[in-house]
């Protein structure tokens, strides 16, 4: 057990023992450092004020720079990384970094509070990516709220930084040097900190964790902290004993298993997204549209999961898709359908000690189409109000062979329409049974009202996804889609 | 973009002057986090940090507020209550009592401040803050305008009547005759800084506050009353603001009263930041209204005759509800003639949060019902609406006489509209969306032209004056202050600007300074768009000052005819002699001319009577149009915007990189409003949209996907403005109601245009999709 963190902030190497389990990066930034460029918008990862770049390495031991919401980051998870804030990116002779000077002569600022914000998420896509386009730019932006620019300036900003040359001797993202001082702090040991009797547990390996959980089941178990960070800045819950899987290299592991892709639970978004929308396109634009990208770089589809919302994105594409889910409880591990571990609004099948160790997601089969759809205010950013996920494999008969439909946000549960794919089933794929299946609809759900949505509007547009569905498999001259690439819908 | 700047300004020869597209100054301190804002400040040693303790329920008698568990949390050093209020307990900004610091036997929103815990960290004081055992007594609450309507329409404040002609017999009389009701729901500001206050105990009875606010003369006076000092005792200093929007012009009062408070109480520093949730709950917001209309027309569309109710959500308490709901009924008209006109405001009390300004102040709400009345109109007659729009416009030289008999003589719209209007292609993209929509199953396209015509002054005639301080020092370089506070809207970017064309002098010598009461004195708040024309005044005016005394003494010392010295590009010049500006100074300042000066300003020709509703409220207005077009969903609701064209009026624009910015960032915030931001109460008055989370202000990707946005040009003041050219602040934000519009245009389409949609705001996905479903069952049962 080691019992003192170790990172570097920018040069500097921070090790620090004692450190409270929760305390967030971005107070100890601004209280403890007195470095208050790094700005508090909500508090909830969901304006992008408090953005900083983070270097870690991947299992693989390559380097990789992520921004991340300082804000919602408990400072413990930064065992073994490098922090970047904004104050970093100025050269030694006060000169702006490339990045800050297109934001200067862009007008990408006005008030300036969220412009740290937006400099460090630009800054992330000017060391990751060359040239991006209009939509790649609004994806690295989606998770930083502007209120004064209406974002044109910054935009045009996120263009011109790539005009203006790299400042003098690539100095921050020195990357072998990087690469060479983190792996010197990977030290494989099991992580031990905290303070007043609370705990930080960071294990580095599987077997640690499953140690550590049967050891500790009362332990908060933490991946992403995307919503657990909410719990203690939001509702100030204390939490005795926080266990961290982010340091498990294998449950980050995303693997080819033949007939299905196993994504470990500690797998992000953005680890996921890739090999998901390679077999199921649509669910790879889905990805594209949880959170924001501070937020998919840490999120786990394995949280989202495990946390049992009912308005989790991934379950309804993972249950469409007949998902399964692997839970390990110290050396036993077992495989459940995953529809089946949602047992009801806050409650889920998983023992006191037992975690998610990944989630099966089967191939595709030949004729299977796959869909899902995510309604919300937004776009980006936002939480669905409604989102529906659909297989179906239509015979050559013309008959639905095979229909698996999901929804959140219907219920207090993800869930499956089985009234609606009974009218399905069986049945000549023609708008005649599509309406047939939209009434059967009724039988599924009786959903809620509340601030995203009306039950009525969630009752009509999940029958719409249906004829969405339909128009989409049927007429490929129809345009459907308002976002991302319209050459999904047809797909 | 086309120029924006081609309307012949002189070369200029120095960096820096006035019309020159300058940076925001503090643009290089934004992007690399030096900016300091508030919570940046070096904190006093021994600062305490404070929470308030909030009502959970929306009306009720406090019966009990048992805080013995607050005072025994770990770190708390001090708890106030209504009893700890050494002066009046009310921070409302008009001085009727109707809104304490904290309330003492009853609570009137769910949110209110019921008292305030200091302890040694800001963690220790929220958690405190919980701990309070407050005992209910519920009293039914009125949370929505339907219910305070049918209920016992309580107003917090006097309502205002406007009338023009005999509206009666025009609705009577008129060929055609159209009754409807429009609801237009309310705004979060979302400052990405939320309020905050740090209070520095100070000898005496003195008091240093760092504030975020655009109002420090008010924050002065409610502290001063609050302690019971003079207002004298009260310095109050804001470097800049996260972001304002309207939501810091009163609403800041609060946070400052409870930490100066504290701060006297316990004779150590105080600083208060809610916690965004918390900032959501206890401060105002835009007000939402209901508004019933009655349009009479003649067979081509032409107004003869309009009445209006304004009936607004003012929440528990008067704040700015006054003359925001005025306002609104002033800009009923937006730019169109009304012979004859009755408007009506209803201030309605609501155990709501007190709603207070938000950019646009109450017209944004008036000119949405005047767009809705259009809209009527083309629908019944099965015209365009930019057709009946462009009927209905003011005259230039007739037909120009509004609602508060205000005779208009600036009128550009006409022009300004036809510009935008070919410019954009209206017409032909009009055909080819129709075209589009007939093939299109799905996907129903809509467009929408808008014109803005937004009236400049403070309603409140006194509010129209501001003070400025000017220093030049002996090396040259200088400092300007004055009464306006920066928000991001580039206030002292502008003025160092007007500063630097007075002396000739490169803008890298002028340094704005943090705005304070310290230094000028009984100032109006940076609001009403007015902050530019007010103290920019203001400051050229102490610059002459100092100039003119440079003059004389330089004519004197040369020999020559002061009208013959010329400033010009950092230097003095008379005939062959010339001279560096810093060598003038430092020989002005050895033959003891004075280098420092105050200006004042106050806006000419402007007079309002509110009882008799007559008058010249508004020095002049500013115009602007834009044409959006929309992309509907009509399975989903969903839309996109694809394409925005805005032409609009700055007059001379004093630096057109930061107003493209306002109007760019105005209009965005304006779309916000009309489409995805909803605020949402449950049936207990809590907010449930209370953070980012659930309040969904537009995103990066929200933006149109394109965005051409030109200033009009060769368009000067016709007013003797600050260098001609116009304020920029609130006008921008009603061209987001082109997007309302171009999505009821696509909506309509679902009906073959038969029907006017009548979408309300917000138009969220589910309105969206609720009005086409309302079109289409219209359409069904219509023969």
């Amino acid at each position: 057990m080691r019992e003192t963190i170790r990172f570097y902030l920018g040069d500097e190497l921070r090790e620090i023992r004692d450190v409270d389990p929760t305390l967030t990066l971005l107070d100890w930034l601004r209280g403890e450092e007195r470095r208050t460029g790094t700005k508090e918008g909500c508090a909830e990862g969901d304006c992008g004020a408090c953005t900083v770049v983070v270097g870690r390495l991947d299992p693989a031991g390559a380097l990789c720079y992520e921004a991340v919401n300082a804000c919602i980051r408990f400072l413990a998870t930064l065992d073994g990384c490098r922090v970047l804030t904004v104050e970093h990116l100025k050269g030694p002779d006060g000169a702006l970094h490339p990045v800050q000077r297109a934001m200067v002569e862009c007008h990408g600022s006005q008030c300036g509070f969220c412009t740290p914000g937006f400099v460090m998420s630009l800054f992330a896509l000017y060391l990751n990516e060359a040239q991006p386009d209009d939509a790649r730019i609004n994806d690295a932006l989606a998770g930083n709220l502007c209120r004064c620019t209406g974002y044109a300036p910054i935009v045009q900003a996120a263009h011109r930084m790539y005009e203006l040359g790299e400042p003098a001797g690539d100095r921050l993202a020195d990357r072998a040097a990087t690469a060479a001082r983190l792996a010197a702090l990977a030290d494989g040991a099991c992580l031990s900190v905290g303070s007043a009797g609370r705990r930080f547990l960071a294990p580095a390996t599987a077997d640690q964790l499953a140690d550590l959980y049967a050891a500790n089941p009362d332990a908060t178990l933490v991946a992403g902290a995307t919503d657990v960070g909410l719990w203690v800045t939001k509702f100030q819950r204390v939490l005795a004993t926080v266990l961290y899987t982010g340091r498990v290299g294998e449950l980050r592991r995303v693997i080819d298993r033949g007939d299905a892709l196993e994504i470990g639970a500690g797998a992000t978004y953005r680890d996921a997204a890739g090999p998901i929308a390679a077999l199921y396109p649509d669910f790879g634009e889905l990805i594209r549209r949880i959170g924001a990208e501070q937020v998919r770089n840490v999120g786990t589809i394995g949280g989202n999961i495990a946390n049992g919302s009912p308005i989790g994105d991934s379950p309804p594409a993972l249950i469409a898709l007949g998902a399964a889910l692997r839970l390990r409880q110290g050396t036993v591990w077992r495989t459940i359908p995953l529809e089946d571990f949602f047992i009801a609004y806050g409650q889920q099948d998983r023992q006191p000690g037992e975690f998610v160790d990944a989630v099966l997601l089967p191939k595709p089969k030949p004729g299977e189409r796959f869909r899902v759809y995510k309604i919300a205010k937004r776009f980006d950013q936002d939480i669905s109000a409604v989102c529906g996920a659909f297989r179906l494999r239509v015979g050559d008969d013309g008959r639905v062979e095979d229909v698996r439909i999901a929804f959140g946000g219907m219920a207090g549960i993800p869930k499956r329409a089985r009234h609606a794919e009974a009218a399905l089933i069986g049945q000549p794929w023609t708008e005649v049974s599509v309406r047939a299946a939209m009434a059967a609809l009724a039988g599924d759900f009786t959903p809620l009202s509340d601030w995203r949505a009306s039950a009525a509007y969630r009752s009509a547009v999940a029958a719409n996804l249906l004829m969405k569905l339909y128009v989409e498999t049927t007429d490929p001259d129809a345009d459907t889609r308002l976002v991302g690439d319209r050459r999904l819908a047809h797909a | 973009m086309p120029d924006a700047v081609a309307d012949a300004a002189p070369v200029p020869t120095i960096v820096g002057g006035v019309h020159s597209a300058r940076p925001h100054d503090s643009a290089h301190k934004h992007v690399s986090g030096e900016a300091v804002y508030v919570d940046d400040i070096a904190e006093p040693a021994g600062m305490l940090h404070v929470a308030l303790g909030l009502s959970a329920k929306a009306h009720a008698r406090v019966l009990a507020l048992d805080l013995t568990r607050v005072r025994a949390a770990p770190g708390v050093v001090a708890v106030v209550t209504a009893a700890d209020v050494p002066g009046v307990n009310d921070i409302g900004c008009l001085g009727k009592g109707d809104e304490p610091l904290f309330a003492s036997d009853r609570v009137e929103h769910v949110g209110q401040p019921l008292f305030a815990v200091a302890a040694t960290s800001r963690d220790q004081a929220r958690r405190a803050a919980k701990l309070a055992d407050v005992t209910y007594a519920e009293l039914p609450p009125v949370l929505t305008i339907a219910a305070a309507r049918d209920g016992a329409r309580d107003l917090v404040t006097a309502p205002m009547t406007l009338a023009v002609g005999d509206s009666a017999a025009a609705l009577a009389t008129a060929p055609h005759r159209i009754d409807g009701r429009l609801a237009i729901g309310g705004q979060e500001h979302f400052y990405l800084e939320s309020q905050i206050a740090m209070a520095v105990p100070g000898e005496d009875d003195e008091v240093l506050i760092h504030v975020s606010t655009q109002h420090p003369t008010e924050v002065q006076h409610i502290v001063a009353h609050i302690l019971r000092v003079p207002n004298g005792a009260v310095t109050v200093e804001v470097r800049r603001m996260g972001g304002g929007f309207g939501g810091k012009e009163t609403q800041a009062n609060l946070f400052a009263a409870c930490a100066a408070l504290i701060a006297k109480k316990t004779g150590r520093a105080a600083k208060l930041r809610p916690d965004r949730d918390d900032d959501f709950q206890i401060t105002g917001k835009r007000h939402d209204f209901e508004i019933d209309y009655r349009v009479g027309f003649t067979g081509e569309g032409r107004i003869t005759g309009v009445e209006m109710l304004f009936a607004a959500r003012a929440g528990y308490a008067a704040d700015l509800s006054g003359p925001v709901t005025d306002r609104a009924l002033f800009h009923a008209d937006n730019g169109y003639h009304y012979p004859a006109a009755r408007l009506d405001s209803l201030p309605l009390k609501t155990n709501t949060v007190s709603n207070t300004a938000f950019r646009g102040f109450g017209g944004p709400q008036g000119m949405v019902a005047a767009e809705r009345v259009i809209d009527e109109i083309a629908f019944a007659l099965g015209e365009d609406p930019l057709t009946i729009r462009k009927r209905n416009l003011y005259g230039t030289t007739d037909r120009n006489l509004t609602p508060y008999h205000q005779t208009i003589t600036d009128n550009i719209l006409p022009e300004l509209i036809a510009d935008l209007e070919a410019d954009c292609g209206y017409w032909e993209r009009r055909a080819a969306i129709r075209a589009h929509n007939a093939g299109s199953r799905i996907m129903k396209k809509g467009l929408a032209l808008t014109p803005v015509k937004f009236g400049i002054s403070f309603t409140a005639t006194h509010y129209n004056q501001a003070g400025a301080l000017v220093h030049v020092y002996t090396d040259g370089s200088v400092q300007v202050n004055h009464g306006g506070t920066e928000m991001g809207q580039g206030l002292y970017t502008k003025v160092a600007q007007i500063v630097a064309e007075e002396f000739q002098i490169d803008i890298t010598h002028i340094r704005p300074t943090a705005t304070t009461t310290g230094k000028v004195p009984n100032t109006s708040a940076t609001a009403a768009s007015s902050g530019t024309d007010l103290n920019g005044k203001a400051a050229q005016n102490a610059a002459r000052a100092i100039r003119d005394r440079l003059t004389a003494f330089i004519a004197e010392r040369w020999g020559v005819d002061p009208a013959s010295v010329r400033f010009a590009a950092g230097r003095v010049t008379a005939g062959d002699r010339s001279m560096s500006f810093p060598d003038l100074v430092r020989a002005a300042y050895m033959a003891r001319v004075q280098l420092s000066a105050t200006g004042f300003y106050k806006t000419p020709k402007i007079h309002w009577d509110r009882a008799a509703g007559r008058g010249t409220p508004f020095y002049y207005f500013a115009y602007g149009a834009a044409c959006s077009e929309v992309t509907v969903d009509t399975l989903t609701g969903e839309y996109v915007v694809d394409r925005v064209d805005i032409l609009h009026d700055c007059g001379h624009s004093l630096n057109p990189a930061i107003d493209k910015g306002q109007v760019e960032g105005g209009f965005v915030q304006g779309m916000g409003w009309l489409t995805m931001e909803e605020l949402w109460w449950d049936a207990q008055g809590r907010l449930r949209t209370h953070a980012p989370s659930t309040y969904k202000i537009p995103a990066c990707g929200d933006r149109p996907r394109s965005f051409n946005v030109r200033l009009l040009a060769n368009a000067p003041n016709r007013e003797d403005s600050i260098h001609r050219s116009k304020a920029v602040g609130e006008p921008p934000f009603m061209l987001g109601m082109s997007v309302l519009h171009a999505l009821s245009d696509a909506v309509a389409s679902v009906a073959d245009h038969r029907f006017c949609p009548q979408l309300d705001a917000p138009a969220t996905p589910e309105r969206v999709l609720t009005t086409i479903a309302r079109l289409r069952a219209r359409a069904a049962a219509a023969p």
